[in-house]
């Protein structure tokens, strides 16, 4: 069962084959069993969720079930959920109990889906490796010396175990696709603005966008038709006739035109994942597409741009952490600013203290120009590049990231050569595309590989289409770790 | 040497809307602590701000009643720093494309007119209220006024004195108020000003340094403290000392300003776009739609009044500085026609404002209506009843008896204006005062007046003032 799609668990839920109740507590064993290792859940409340696993059976018990009633989701730590604690993997709020849902989670629960738990990830989503997580890190289950990426590691590391049956992410410059690929599942970061921010946790707020993490594309195709939509609270939601994201799953891809960009496959990309992700694009030949050169020239600027602009919005985002109203409060202070000094200091940890001085420094008087400003204007020609390329393909492919899953503790202490495996996926949400990662394989040390595809604005159901097929013709994503099965 | 006052204001008006700047949680005032905050206002993690229409509306009104422009695309900006009363650690604000741009205001300092630039306008959120008393050495935090629409008006250094900064405060305050965007209560804080002050030899161009006075909640302390820190200042320069630029307190009792925190403690606000909020676009049709129901602004009024109804620039001020008195003025006039304007605006501005103070009502609320107080002024216009007489006729009708006519008729105060009567009670007094009489005729003319009272007595000040005038100067002369 562990292995079944959404909607071969649907299905069985619907010809009660299984109840929500069985189906929560295999997984909730499942954590119970893996999770102490793995540590990819940083909440797990299983009377919370058996009461939505009971409230869906007596849907699903009326007919009156939906798609997602009953099944359990995973849920990243950094969306609100009212009544469960809600820790963005910090210190800061290791003791803050959500009082609202976030749009997402309101979603899920209108679907009748069930809560499983709140998956760990890097501390306010500010890192590659899910190693900055106050509450520890996360092991990849292909490997257990390996990092599962970030910052959306837990709920990568909880899908590729089958610790449950889908998981949501937030991707600011690769954290839904990056851990995708470093653990061997699919994931999708929609374009800016089609699913709401309303109570994700923010980070950059101008790049944060929340996302389905699941064994297949027709899974996140699925999550995703729940998770998107306007949503009046989020001003940057954006008001569209609602889509079917499944609903081109089924079209053949002859005709399709690939795009590959040459700066993707330069120096700096590991031999095994170049090699991988060319006889993915083999396999896209195969099935009818055609292969063309392009070139996203200014796809260098894009660490350097993101690492002025990302921080700077955190900076600021962050700064209601402050002991105040809620979260941490250092136990000891002398006076108001004592308090902020201490409480800030203890309560946050290394790397997101390093953005926000960054994010502060490039704000500052005198700073500003030359930092902020000049970022956003080369953001702009960041997005123009994906534009020109556009014109000549439906879909650009390339790798994920540059090398697979790198070892625990190898770039912990080298925050730039950790911010450089971000090379690939950065790009995209300066330009605010959607773009995934889908299995294709292993690398040389059996680590997974993941391809990244890039759609154009809205593209999503396409997107998701060209992943499917793939899917079809290939097995990669239904592999499982030999340690968990 | 000769000195010039050199002032700017940053009035902070409170947006009139019934929810709050960029969450649902009512503005109401004066509720208990922490109780008309949202998730919103005390920035729970995750929270997003939404834009109020309403309080664009009121700006875009503000904006077109002064001849500012209109940003068709303004951006809200975040002013970062951090202090227990400011949730988010930044106030959204609009900071390098504020809403409303350029525009003038022009005010009355004694007879002479000026105008006064405006700089800016913007669109921002209010913080909430530190209470420093009542929790033993700690600080208490009402998050109720957290996220209250404000819009910040900002003049150019044109005021020359404090009577010109509390003109102008005055005028924009009348406004604002006409333009029904801001309940105008400054006890509420609903509107308060910060001042730019800085002083320079009579005669030069270059600006002095300034200081900026924060918090003024009223035109006396707005009038007190620039007066202070004028003199403050010229002291220091006199003595060959130099101003130091800073922000300052006004201390209402003590009456002096103090200094709060120097230029160089200043905050670094690191403002940048809110990536929360996109650019606001404002439409035509928005602005046209505004434009159409923009009421007749003060200044335009006083020019009417005194074109239409003939009354002087001191009346036409008085009825206009207020938009509730000028059209209860002009509800009266609608009924006395406009021949009576002058006494019906001696009414409203005398009698009618004085008797409103003394027992602390709005003019909206008068237990005289406008239909009443006309009523009180055809019946002095065609000699029913005398300007005296009126006065208790006034007193009557503000105490709920009625309409005029049926308080003159009940209290039988009709004027006496039949020739006959007067002089039969003329010639009563004369007789019964020969002694007088005898002195008057020898020319001690300051009598007449014991005699017009007299007469007076007699008729229970109902004898028409001219007809016994006359007639008693006939019948005394013999």
């Amino acid at each position: 069962m562990i292995n079944n799609s959404l909607k071969q668990l649907a299905a069985a839920l619907a010809a009660k084959k299984t109840s929500s109740r069985e189906l929560t507590q295999t997984y909730l064993a499942r954590i119970e069993q893996l999770n102490p290792e793995l540590n990819a859940f940083i909440t797990v409340d299983a009377e919370k969720s058996l009461t939505q696993a009971d409230a869906a059976d007596k849907l699903l018990a009326a007919g009156r079930g939906e798609v997602l009633t009953g099944i359990p989701i995973a849920q990243k730590d950094i969306f609100c959920a009212q009544g469960w604690r809600t820790t963005c993997g910090s210190k800061m709020l290791g003791n803050f109990i959500a009082p609202y849902d976030a749009h997402v989670i309101q979603r899920f629960n209108e679907a009748g889906a069930v809560n499983l738990g709140k998956t760990n990830m890097d501390e306010f989503a500010m890192g590659s490796s899910n190693e900055t997580s106050y509450f520890g890190q996360v092991k990849n289950p292909w490997d257990k010396l390996a990092v599962p990426g970030g910052s959306s590691g837990g709920s990568a590391a909880a899908v590729a175990a089958r610790l449950c049956p889908a998981a949501t992410g937030t991707d600011t410059g690769g954290s839904i696709r990056q851990p995708a690929a470093l653990t061997g599942i699919t994931g999708i970061k929609p374009t800016y603005g089609v699913v709401s921010r309303y109570g994700m946790i923010a980070f950059a707020s101008s790049l944060d966008q929340g996302g389905p993490m699941a064994k297949s594309a027709e899974d996140c195709a699925l999550l995703l038709n729940t998770m998107a939509g306007f949503d009046t609270r989020d001003s940057t939601s954006l008001d569209r006739p609602v889509e079917d994201y499944a609903r081109d799953l089924a079209q053949p891809l002859a005709g399709l035109k690939i795009g590959l960009p040459k700066e993707y496959f330069a120096a700096g990309l590991a031999p095994d994942v170049a090699q991988t992700i060319e006889a993915a694009i083999a396999e896209y030949k195969k099935l009818g597409a055609q292969v063309v050169e392009i070139s996203l020239p200014n796809t260098q600027l894009s660490i350097p741009v993101y690492y002025v602009l990302a921080p700077a919005e955190a900076s600021s985002n962050l700064a209601r952490y402050d002991g105040v109203r809620y979260g941490y409060r250092a136990p000891e202070y002398k006076d108001l600013t004592d308090m902020y000094q201490k409480t800030r200091a203890q309560g946050f940890g290394a790397e997101v203290k390093r953005r926000i001085l960054i994010g502060t420094y490039v704000l500052s008087a005198g700073y500003y120009d030359a930092y902020y400003l000049k970022a956003q204007k080369l953001r702009r020609l960041i997005a123009q590049d994906f534009t020109d390329a556009f014109k000549q393909c439906d879909v650009i492919m390339g790798p994920t990231t540059p090398t697979t899953a790198f070892n625990l503790g190898e770039k912990s202490n080298d925050p730039v050569s950790m911010y450089l495996s971000d090379i690939y996926t950065i790009a995209v949400n300066l330009a605010g595309l959607p773009g995934m990662s889908i299995p294709v394989g292993f690398g040389a040390n059996k680590r997974p590989v993941g391809l990244q595809i890039i759609g154009n604005y809205f593209s999503e159901a396409k997107m998701l289409n060209v992943a499917h097929q793939y899917q079809l013709a290939t097995d990669w994503h239904q592999r499982m770790p030999d340690a968990i099965a | 040497m000769e000195w010039e006052v050199v002032i700017g204001l940053e009035v902070h008006a409170q947006l009139s809307t019934q929810s709050k700047i960029f969450s649902g949680a009512p503005t109401a005032y004066g509720a208990a602590p922490n109780t008309q905050a949202c998730a919103v206002d005390i920035a729970l993690p995750g929270v997003l701000p939404v834009m109020n229409k309403g309080a664009t509306e009121r700006a875009i009104k503000f904006g077109l009643a002064v001849g500012a422009k209109i940003n068709r695309t303004s951006v809200f900006a975040r002013k970062n720093y951090f202090y227990p009363d400011l949730p988010k650690g930044y106030q959204i604000s609009q900071y390098e494309l504020p809403i409303v741009e350029g525009g003038t205001l022009t005010i009355q300092v004694g007879d002479q007119e000026k105008t006064i630039r405006i700089t800016r306008a913007h669109l921002e959120e209010d913080a909430g209220k530190s209470l420093h008393e009542d929790f033993h050495g700690m600080t208490g935090i009402d998050l109720n006024r957290a996220s209250t629409p404000l819009l910040e008006i900002v003049s150019e250094p044109d005021m020359r004195g404090s009577a010109e900064a509390v003109a102008y405060a005055k005028t924009l305050h009348s406004l604002v108020q006409y333009l029904e965007i801001c309940d105008g209560n400054m006890q509420e804080g609903s509107f308060r000003c910060d001042a730019n002050v800085s002083v320079r030899p009579m005669g030069t161009d270059k600006l002095g340094t300034r200081c900026e006075i924060k918090n003024l909640n009223s035109f006396r302390f707005l009038e007190r403290a620039v007066e202070y820190e004028v003199a403050r200042q010229i002291e220091i320069i006199e003595a060959g000392g130099k101003i130091a630029q800073e922000t300052r307190l006004y201390d209402s009792d003590k009456d002096e300003t103090r200094s709060m925190r120097s230029k160089e403690e200043a905050f670094d606000y690191r403002y940048f776009p809110d990536p929360d909020l996109l650019p606001m676009k404002i439409s035509e049709a928005m602005i046209e739609e505004i434009q159409r129901t923009l009421p007749e602004l003060p200044q335009a009024k006083h020019a009417r009044f005194m074109r239409e109804f003939g009354l002087s620039s001191y009346d036409a001020s008085v009825l206009t500085a207020s938009r509730d008195m000028a059209a209860y003025f002009e509800l009266v006039v609608s009924q006395t026609g406009a021949a009576q304007a002058k006494a019906a605006a001696n009414w409203v501005m005398g009698d009618l404002a004085g008797a409103l103070k003394r027992d602390g009502l709005e003019i909206t609320h008068s237990p005289v209506s406008p239909g009443q107080l006309a009523g009180l002024v055809r019946r002095i216009a065609d000699n029913t009843i005398s300007g005296k007489i009126a006065k208790e006729v006034f007193e009557a009708l503000w105490a709920g008896e009625g309409d005029a006519d049926a308080i003159i008729e009940a209290k039988g105060l009709k004027q006496i204006t039949d020739t006959g009567a007067i002089e039969k009670i003329i010639d009563g007094i004369i007789a019964a005062n020969p002694d007088q009489l005898a002195q008057y005729r020898s020319g001690k003319d300051k009598l007449f007046s014991f005699f017009i009272g007299q007469a007076m007595k007699a008729t229970q000040g109902k004898a028409n003032p001219q007809q016994l005038n006359d007639l008693l100067k006939k019948k005394l002369a013999g």
